[in-house]
């Protein structure tokens, strides 16, 4: 506590203005900054992998599968960083007993079971059910009745069967393209609906939420598709890689323009807060904003996709630009929510003044806790992939 | 005739659409938008506490944020405060400067010299008790309200300390306690109201600039208040239902 | 019905259905009584621990000072700003469990000149030059601060 305190005061020592005294500490750190990261991946990934099986683009389909154990991987991961920063983590299960339904936050308990259980579970399973049970008939031991876990005791594998895996999972995808956005779009309702936080408070900011949902999930199964294949040693489809490309392309420029879209009108109307706000952004703001987030993060994987959609690249060049692309816009998304998240707690709501923010090393809030918390979910996917292969998959009849 | 059937698969879809549809409607219907505009209402019997500060009156002693750490055993470090006071000084040349060093409980030192002062004075802040509270609205496991007699309080053994409702004040009253790990804030001293006593802060002003008062109660100290004092509330365009009266309130304050 | 769903319905009815039970269980007994909130934390809030007493209290014994100072420039002020919280001294009044602030910093804490403070609220000095080399109670008693004072 002692250290704890000895930290605030050197925090207070730095504030510049004027602050409530209760703002000087921010009570949402990188933990907060990861949630959103995390559930954007998981919403993003399920889009693109709606848009092989609802919007029937074949092309995507050997990233189907990927697209969707992805999302769950980091689904399942995803509230851990929430429940850790809570100041009593114990008691997180009220939210699903007592949600309060005049709060947004209160959403997330049934919002999260029902995408894990009804949509992705569930969908996985209506895809690998046949998978599952001609593994569990296949292999041996331990591995065997693991298999026959997973099929629910559901064996039959009969051509009738399985058109009914397919007719109930293509529901499933339709019913989970408005639950990805809801999933996604609540955590932007959290901050845009906070009055109190002009930073927050916009109409936009659900939107701005899921289109740097999508952008960030697109560009991550993207990412992994070629790791993946790289890992495997095997030749990447590369018409499902332009594909993905092109869709991330376009996302972009969409989520450009959203994001230009709140700027442009907060700088016009120039109301109350603009003058603060001003300062936050081109003071404590102006390295993450501009360099990373919309430099690193839009204008140039903009300007490398925008490439190869205009001129004819050659293979190779096309995957650079794409694993670089895809690389720098998860960076920038992550830049995205942290100066959300972080920049609205750095001005004081009086408008008076700023406190300060350093990211400590060690620590619950800490930048290896941090670190440990996104390298956790690709653990996850490398197990689920062990344990559903995609590639393994029985050729469709 | 035969070719014209919808695809069964695609019947089915229809089919489930409109069910679900149907019981949104439905549901939609039932429960009304309203839920969501989170207002407590005066009760028709007792009191609905109020809070009338008199910045006129302030001298800033800072013995109202002494006496409520005491009272409330908040912790004496700089970065907690239930309440506390601000001294605003507008310059000649039309800046603000604005400073509550501890909150005011040590007193405080003029920083600029008089001849440079074009106004100063001292502005105590507490909880605003809203009716319309933002910061109970947002709870998400309902550990924080408005009690029937207009106080917002926390429920300690019940609050997860997400902080969604220190995010959502906007009047920065509440803070995370570093020990419980929950939210904490102005109770109104909802202890010693309910027998009778005033609370800490008002016990100890020595201009009585802070006074409490049920508003129901046309007799009251506060509703004269009311009635005398050209009174503000701080954020009006937030439309909070602040029940916290401010007279002599600057358009500086925030 | 297909198998997938005989199988899967019962299963997800079984989950609710434990779920609704864990639930009930643990949602708190008073929990919905005045609003979204647990009931009984009303009393838990109103049965904190006091500290401050409250100037009627004093008053109770200590009428004779009432009579002198309800006349004085101090007449408003609690007796808890110089005596302190002083509920331990109610319950078992003694002369070694009551404050009696009296320093020059204390006083100055309302009456250092400053000029954010309205002058007809409160009388200023300067304490850094007013009587350095006194202290306050010498020429003011608290509860007649102008008694003997030209």
């Amino acid at each position: 506590m002692e250290q704890h305190y000895q930290h605030l005061y050197e925090m207070l020592s730095k504030v510049d203005g004027y602050i409530y005294p209760n703002e000087l500490e921010l009570q949402w750190g990188v933990l907060v900054v990861l949630y959103p990261y995390l559930t954007g991946l998981v919403a993003g990934a399920f889009i693109l992998a709606s848009l092989e099986r609802v919007f029937k683009v074949k092309v995507l389909g050997p990233t189907y599968q990927l697209a969707l154990i992805t999302a769950l991987a980091f689904l399942i991961c995803a509230p851990l960083p929430l429940i850790t920063h809570l100041g009593k983590p114990g008691r997180f299960y009220e939210i699903l007993i007592t949600p309060n339904s005049a709060s947004a936050m209160a959403i997330f308990g049934f919002v999260y079971l029902w995408y894990l259980t009804v949509v992705l579970l569930l969908e996985i399973w209506f895809d690998y059910r046949r998978d599952f049970v001609i593994w569990s008939r296949e292999k041996t031991g331990f591995m065997r009745r693991v298999y026959k876990v997973l099929t629910l005791g559901v064996t039959d594998i009969s051509p009738k069967a399985l058109k009914w895996d397919d007719r109930i999972g293509y529901i499933i995808t339709i019913i989970g393209i408005p639950s990805a956005f809801l999933l996604h779009g609540y955590v932007g309702f959290i901050f845009g609906s906070i009055k109190a936080n002009p930073w927050w408070s916009t109409v936009i900011m659900p939107v701005i939420f899921l289109f740097s949902a999508m952008v960030s999930g697109i560009a991550l199964v993207m990412v992994i598709y070629m790791g993946v294949s790289y890992i495997r040693k095997v030749k990447i489809d590369m018409a499902a890689l332009d594909m993905i490309g092109k869709y991330l392309f376009y996302m972009l420029i969409l989520d450009f323009a959203m994001e230009s879209l709140d700027q442009v009108h907060r700088i016009y109307e120039a109301e109350e807060s603009f003058d603060i706000l001003n300062i936050l952004v081109n003071g404590k703001l102006i390295y993450t904003m501009f360099a990373f987030q919309i430099t690193l993060g839009m204008v140039i994987p903009m300007v490398g996709l925008g490439i190869v959609q205009l001129v004819k690249v050659k293979e190779q060049i096309r995957k650079i630009i794409y694993v670089s692309s895809g690389v720098l816009v998860l960076v920038g998304i992550f830049f995205m929510r942290w100066n959300v998240v972080i920049g609205g707690q750095l001005f004081s709501k009086s408008f008076y003044g700023f406190t300060n923010f350093k990211l400590g090393l060690v620590g619950t809030e800490g930048l290896f806790s941090a670190i440990m918390w996104m390298l956790l979910p690709f653990a996850l996917l490398a197990v689920l992939l062990w344990l559903m292969p995609p590639w393994k998959k029985q050729e469709a009849i | 005739m035969g070719g014209n059937r919808i695809k069964s698969s695609r019947r089915n879809f229809i089919k489930k659409t409109v069910a679900a549809a149907g019981t949104i409607a439905v549901s939609s219907l039932l429960d009304p938008i309203n839920v969501l505009v989170f207002a407590t209402d005066p009760p028709e019997e007792g009191p609905w506490w109020g809070v009338g500060i008199d910045i006129s009156q302030c001298i800033g002693c800072g013995m109202c944020a002494k006496a409520c750490k005491m009272e409330n055993k908040v912790p004496e470090e700089p970065f907690y405060f239930r309440t506390w006071v601000e001294q605003y000084t507008v310059l000649n040349d039309e800046t603000v400067r604005v400073e509550s060093p501890n909150g005011g409980i040590d007193g405080f030192e003029q920083s600029v010299e008089d001849e440079d002062i074009f106004k100063t004075f001292f502005v105590p802040k507490m909880c605003n008790h809203c009716s319309k509270s933002p910061c109970t609205q947002v709870c998400p496991v309902g550990a924080t309200f408005e009690s029937p007699d207009g106080v917002a309080l926390v429920d300690e053994s019940y609050c997860i300390g997400c902080s969604y409702c220190v995010q959502a004040c906007p009047y920065g009253c509440r803070y995370l306690h570093p020990e419980k790990k929950v939210a904490d804030k102005c109770t109104l001293c909802y202890h010693r109201i309910k027998i009778g006593l005033s609370p800490a802060c008002m016990e100890i002003c020595p201009t009585q600039a802070r006074i409490y008062g049920d508003l129901n109660d046309k007799e009251s100290e506060l509703v004269q208040f009311l009635k005398d004092k050209n009174w503000q509330i701080l954020k009006p365009h937030m439309n909070t239902g602040s029940k916290l009266f401010y007279n002599a309130l600057r358009a500086e304050v925030r | 019905m297909p198998p997938q769903l005989k199988r899967l319905i019962p299963i997800f009815i079984v989950f609710i259905g434990i779920f609704l039970v864990i639930r009930y269980f643990l949602v708190p007994d008073t929990f919905g009584q005045y609003g979204h909130y647990r009931g009984k934390t009303l009393d838990d809030v109103s049965s904190q621990e006091q500290v401050h007493s409250d100037k009627e209290t004093c008053i109770l014994c200590h009428d004779d000072v009432q009579l002198i100072i309800e006349n004085d420039a101090h007449a408003t002020l609690s007796c808890l700003i110089c005596h302190g919280p002083g509920l331990e001294h109610t319950e078992d009044p003694t002369t070694e469990n009551i404050l009696k602030e009296s320093s020059r910093e204390f006083c100055g804490k309302c009456h250092n000149v400053n000029a954010a403070r309205p002058l007809e609220v409160v009388t200023q000095v300067d304490i850094s030059e007013h009587n350095t080399e006194l202290n306050c109670t010498d020429c003011h008693n608290p509860h007649q601060v102008w008694e003997g004072i030209e």
